[in-house]
């Protein structure tokens, strides 16, 4: 039994990683979508006006941008850092997800599953009430994030003090409890203040409609650094698949991984909600869609997740803004209504495979 | 002599009670009345002397038509006027109980909330609904009904022609050159706004302006959530920031968006804040409200 399971994690481990079509046909989706998240909008704006104005803001390049000056603030000052901020956001969750999944061997995890989005809600719905800071203040996403990593700090405590059974599912339940508390404190601040109900329900759906370039700039550290971190320990994600025991057998520190994981996901998470609010879905999809299409390694799950979650999101917040153009609907309901279908079509394929 | 002094004493006392039920009579031709209100019709015995608004709006109107002193007990949400009784009642999860323990003789919402109204009827409570409405005489009636409800009937039809007056008066205050221009109402800094549908809204169409979020209410719920995009493109002559107080915005903050600082608002100085409750309730003070538009309307 025990030497089955560890030739069964160094087939994991031997496995390969993503092949060199699967890498260039996501990276022509997330190109794809940069390109359509940069033309579709209520201010009509042709291919070839957005190339020579993109041309025209590099240096050396003599081209005359043929936009008018509000073309051009549309163009890059609104709809710009939407796109950029929706391929981050989503990048992160996505990656997050999929890590999530591998450090809990449980295909349902998601980047909240630890209490970041209850958190982060409790931060965002505190400074919304007793802040008075709008949606485009900037205690918003500070307090947002704060809370989102308390939230988790809280689980791993509680999770590891839940006794000598450091497993995966211990930290679980501990993100079920914490989410469950804080929910309830955030709706007890909501209820209070009734005269904000607005504010806080809109951050929780989640969107892009206030993205600006300070935003990015805001969250692409985090989601830089801990996607990277993510990305480097995919072959450790392939071996914990196998079960605790295994990989310790095979030379892992298994808490020591976990807690670098759970970190370097949950930073990046936070940091993506505060600037995002909560986007559901985007974090369970990706990886999924990676794992049926393309491989079950993580090796080829986690790098191809950003590309993709990238790519998907930009497109979402693409219907979010023309379905119901020039209004907006929440991106929250975009990924939810793509998602949850899709999410039963995984489910019913994974009974099939078995 | 004493049958006399009797016989005056006697007269004297009937004269009295005949001047008494005098009085009487003409109170009693005050009450009960019936007031149409949207909870149907409702029939007040007598003067209400201890009234609850769990309605911000109800309790503006319950004070600017003299009724004020009547009233005993207004919601966590009605913050206008400063002297009315504050509670930590509310009007979005009222508790039947805590209500009932005022003893009211009437009770205004603007909300049936979980069935209030039938539930403090049952107690023999008399309730008013006065619900949000979308127009200026929807307004009007709802302050004439809580006027006829507490027994100034004639004040409150005072104080509605005099805001009839001023709306009038600031409306045509604007010059007709000035009626043109384009308007976007923001509700939050996420640029919800409000059509023409709307009663906000209908004050910016009694001025000829034109809304640049009719054109996006393509689900016509009459509060559409507007892209920044297109909000720059339309390009709006006035903005009017209904979010001041809860996310304080303002000219500076509207000058500061990425891509704003060219929209025509901006350069000519139309952007102007105006107190979220004001701008949310549909109330007396709407008048000054009319009156911050129109100060931004008439600058060239």
């Amino acid at each position: 039994m025990a030497v089955d399971s560890i030739r069964g994690a160094e087939a994991a481990v031997r496995a390969r990683g993503v092949s060199r079509p699967w890498r260039l046909l996501a990276g022509a989706f997330l190109a794809g979508s940069l390109l359509v998240g940069l033309g579709v909008g209520p201010v009509g704006i042709g291919a070839t006006g957005i190339v020579e104005s993109a041309l025209s803001h590099l240096p050396f390049v003599h081209v005359h941008s043929p936009l008018s000056a509000l073309e051009e603030a549309v163009l890059w000052q609104i709809r710009a850092p939407r796109v950029v901020l929706a391929a981050i956001v989503g990048g992160m969750l996505a990656i997050a997800g999929s890590a999530y999944q591998g450090v809990f061997r449980n295909p349902l995890a998601d980047p909240y599953l630890l209490g970041v989005a209850a958190g982060s809600g409790l931060g965002a719905t505190l400074a919304i009430a007793y802040g008075h800071v709008g949606r485009s203040g900037q205690l918003l996403p500070l307090a947002s994030f704060v809370g989102g990593l308390t939230a988790v700090a809280a689980t791993y405590v509680l999770g590891r003090s839940a006794g000598a059974v450091r497993t995966a599912s211990s930290l679980v339940l501990a993100g079920v409890t914490v989410t469950l508390f804080l929910t309830a404190i955030q709706t007890f601040v909501q209820q209070q203040h009734t005269n904000t109900l607005r504010d806080v329900y809109a951050w929780l759906l989640g969107g892009f409609s206030t993205a600006s370039w300070k935003q990015v700039a805001v969250a692409a550290p985090y989601v830089a650094v801990s996607s990277l971190a993510i990305v480097l320990h995919r072959r450790m994600l392939d071996v914990l698949s196998v079960g605790d025991e295994e990989a310790s057998s095979l030379g892992v520190d298994v808490p020591r991984l976990r807690l670098a994981l759970v970190v370097a996901a949950t930073a990046g998470t936070a940091a993506a909600v505060s600037v995002s609010g909560l986007i559901a879905f985007v974090g369970i999809i990706v990886p999924h869609t990676i794992r049926l299409l393309v491989s079950t390694s993580y090796r080829a799950v986690v790098p191809l997740s950003f590309v993709v979650g990238a790519g998907f999101l930009v497109l979402a917040d693409v219907l979010a803004r023309t379905i119901v153009s020039p209004a907006e609907l929440p991106i929250g309901v975009v990924t939810a209504f793509f998602g949850a279908p899709f999410f039963a079509v995984v489910l019913r394929s994974a009974r099939t495979m078995r | 002599m004493l049958h006399r002094s009797l016989i005056a004493v006697v007269a004297f006392v009937a004269v009295l009670a005949l001047a008494a039920s005098g009085g009487a009579a003409r109170h009693a031709a005050a009450f009960p009345v019936t007031i149409h209100a949207a909870n149907g019709d409702v029939v007040i015995q007598k003067r209400p002397t201890r009234v609850i608004s769990l309605s911000p709006t109800g309790t503006e109107d319950l004070f600017a038509v003299g009724a004020g002193s009547q009233v005993i007990a207004v919601d966590n949400d009605s913050d206008y006027p400063k002297n009315a009784p504050h509670t930590t009642l509310s009007g979005y999860t009222p508790n039947i109980e805590a209500i009932a323990g005022y003893k009211p003789d009437l009770v205004v919402v603007s909300n049936d909330i979980g069935g209030i109204v039938g539930a403090l009827q049952k107690l023999g409570i008399t309730v008013l609904l006065e619900p949000a409405v979308d127009n200026m005489a929807g307004a009007y009636d709802e302050m004439r009904q809580l006027g006829g409800a507490t027994g100034h009937a004639e004040q409150s039809t005072k104080v509605v022609g005099g805001l009839e007056r001023s709306l009038t008066k600031i409306l045509r205050s604007v010059p007709k050159a000035q009626r043109h221009l384009t308007v976007y109402h923001e509700l939050d800094p996420t640029y919800y706004s409000a059509t023409s549908a709307t009663f906000i809204g209908r004050i910016y169409k009694l001025f000829g302006f034109r809304n640049i979020a009719d054109a996006a209410d393509t689900t016509h719920s009459g509060y559409p959530q507007l892209s920044a995009e297109y909000i720059v493109a339309s390009n709006p002559d006035i903005v009017v920031l209904a979010d001041t107080v809860c996310c304080g915005q303002n000219a500076k903050t509207v000058a500061a968006r990425p891509g704003w600082g060219g929209i025509a608002a901006v350069k000519h100085g139309r952007v102007v804040g105006v107190d979220d409750s004001v701008a949310s309730r549909w109330g007396p003070r709407i008048v000054d409200f009319a009156r911050a538009i129109a100060a931004v309307a008439r600058k060239k």
